[in-house]
């Protein structure tokens, strides 16, 4: 790996909650437009990991962090750092689809015009734009005033991603996507997710190794808030160099 | 018939007996204003002034009064609270200092309705020159109601998913942008209802007004908001208590007890269908 190719360098990251340290001594670099998934057993950090990548723990009472998280070569937590900033740069989808009880075209919308694109021919552009690269526009096009709320649990996943690339950000992280979805919505949302790698650096926490194993091309996995193993996807799935990683893949544990 | 059952029977029958007291006293209240009021229930009598040493004619001094002092108290207590109840729900890490103001707010709750008259009198009639006017009677409503609506404000605003905020947050939108585009609409209907019955319990008091806003009789309606007005529960006290023909005044007493206790109702019906079409709007 070449440095210019990395777009997230965590060094020496310690993460606590009150007294609870939920991560300890996490190394990771995450090359750009690749996708990484993060997977381990329940309560191994790996959301709180993603968590950190977006200064999303923040909004926790009593938690801290020390180390380095460097995106693009910044510190993101730095005291110079806007965080609003940030979180533009950088997408999330969580684990249960949460569209805004608003229309399909103001969920689209809504990052944009925080970002105060008033303009309505131009937000129309993009939430068309965006909704066809989360590959929903087909089936809402011809009523955008629908709420959000009368969506699929697929759709609203969709909806959630679609509104997560309105912002135009560099990053996305998704936080266990398709855990509670059908197999068809799941097949959909691992399909895009692959045609998405082209242009943004996908994160994926993910409970299902199977999907790491389809869609990643990068495999962190973490056990009690440690990183054990990071690796090309292939590598960590036909040889594990850690006994615990290869216990965990092949269902001794976890 | 076995213990158990018997006292199931007996159970049930308390429950039921309590609902029964309820629902006759309200009735009770309303079939006896009825009866010896609606009689002299007409347009002149919400529409003229009284007459004949308020032995005659009708309430509409008053009852213009009333919606004033319902109005200032609306544009005063409702900003108010609700920016209160967000700084405590949205803006503060909790903690001590949080849990000490609300105690605080939470027994300016249980204080005597006389006692908020007697502080308006001594601060803003007083001390701040306002005189007996709207403008003293309205804050001082305000005072008596803030608790209500912040507490009503407070569990709409947190009974707002914390996903809708995570989704605004991430999305890189400032936490007053998540608060007004994506909590505030959401909690609206709550803040809605809790408030409004709140200013329906202000529209009813007598004890904060009487010293701060009220005035005995006043030929004309009020021109500026630093002028006294008649109002409905004060008005019913005075010709109950002090006038000099309480019998030749019965009727207008019963009438104006129907005119406010409709008015009262009016409200908080009105702020029960808004907020149902609130709801269904939600999933437009």
């Amino acid at each position: 790996m070449v440095k210019k190719d990395l777009k997230i360098i965590v060094e020496d990251l310690n993460f606590f909650y009150g007294d609870l340290k939920a991560l300890d001594g996490v190394n990771i670099q995450i090359p750009e437009r690749k996708v990484t998934a993060l997977i381990g057993p329940s309560g191994c950090g790996k959301s709180t990991f993603l968590r950190v990548l977006n200064r999303m723990n923040d909004l926790i009472p009593e938690t801290r962090l020390e180390g380095k998280v460097l995106i693009d070569g910044y510190d993101i937590y730095a005291d110079n750092i806007d965080v609003v900033e940030l979180r533009k740069k950088i997408g999330m989808v969580f684990q249960k689809s949460n569209p805004f009880p608003k229309s399909i075209f103001d969920n689209v919308a809504y990052g944009p015009r925080v970002h105060g694109i008033k303009d309505r021919v131009r937000l129309a552009e993009i939430v068309e734009e965006n909704l066809k690269r989360a590959a929903l526009w087909d089936e809402v096009k011809d009523d955008l005033k629908r709420s959000a709320m009368e969506l699929s649990g697929g759709q609203q996943q969709r909806l959630c991603i679609a509104r997560a690339l309105a912002t135009e950000p560099e990053i996305l992280l998704m936080d266990e996507p398709a855990s509670a979805l059908d197999p068809i919505s799941t097949a959909k949302i691992e399909e895009l997710i692959r045609e998405l790698k082209e242009r943004y650096t996908i994160v994926i926490v993910t409970h299902n190794m199977q999907q790491a194993a389809r869609v990643s091309d990068y495999t962190a996995f973490f056990y009690l808030g440690k990183l054990i193993e990071f690796n090309r996807t292939e590598e960590i799935f036909t040889r594990p160099r850690k006994k615990q990683t290869e216990d965990y893949i092949t269902g001794r544990f976890g | 018939m076995k213990r158990g059952q018997m006292r199931e029977l007996i159970a049930f029958w308390c429950v039921r007996m309590a609902i029964v007291i309820i629902v006759a006293a309200l009735g009770i209240i309303i079939w006896f204003l009825g009866k010896n009021g609606l009689s002299i229930l007409s347009w002149e009598f919400l529409t003229e002034p009284p007459r004949e040493g308020m032995t005659e004619g009708g309430i509409f001094p008053p009852l213009v009064g009333t919606l004033y002092l319902i109005l200032g108290t609306i544009i005063c207590a409702l900003p108010l609270g609700v920016l209160a109840a967000i700084y405590l729900t949205e803006y503060t890490r909790q903690g001590k200092v949080i849990r000490v103001i609300r105690l605080g707010i939470n027994n300016l709750a249980g204080v005597p309705s006389v006692v908020f008259g007697l502080f308006g009198l001594a601060f803003f009639v007083i001390y701040l020159g306002f005189g007996v006017s709207i403008l003293s009677g309205s804050l001082t409503l305000t005072f008596m109601i803030l608790p209500t609506i912040i507490r009503a404000s407070e569990e709409a605003l947190l009974a707002v998913p914390q996903t809708f905020r995570e989704a605004s947050l991430a999305l890189g939108a400032t936490r007053w942008q998540t608060i007004y585009k994506v909590v505030l609409p959401q909690a609206f209907p709550g803040i809605l209802t809790g408030s409004i019955l709140g200013i329906g319990r202000a529209a009813g008091e007598t004890a904060p007004i009487i010293f701060t806003a009220a005035t005995f009789y006043t030929p004309h309606l009020p021109r500026s908001i630093f002028d006294p007005v008649m109002a409905l529960p004060f008005h019913l006290y005075v010709l109950a208590t002090e006038g000099t023909h309480l019998e030749k005044t019965l009727p207008i007493q019963y009438g104006t007890a129907i005119v406010l206790l409709g008015l009262v109702l009016g409200i908080n019906l009105a702020a029960i269908v808004w907020r149902a079409r609130l709801r269904r709007k939600k999933r437009w």
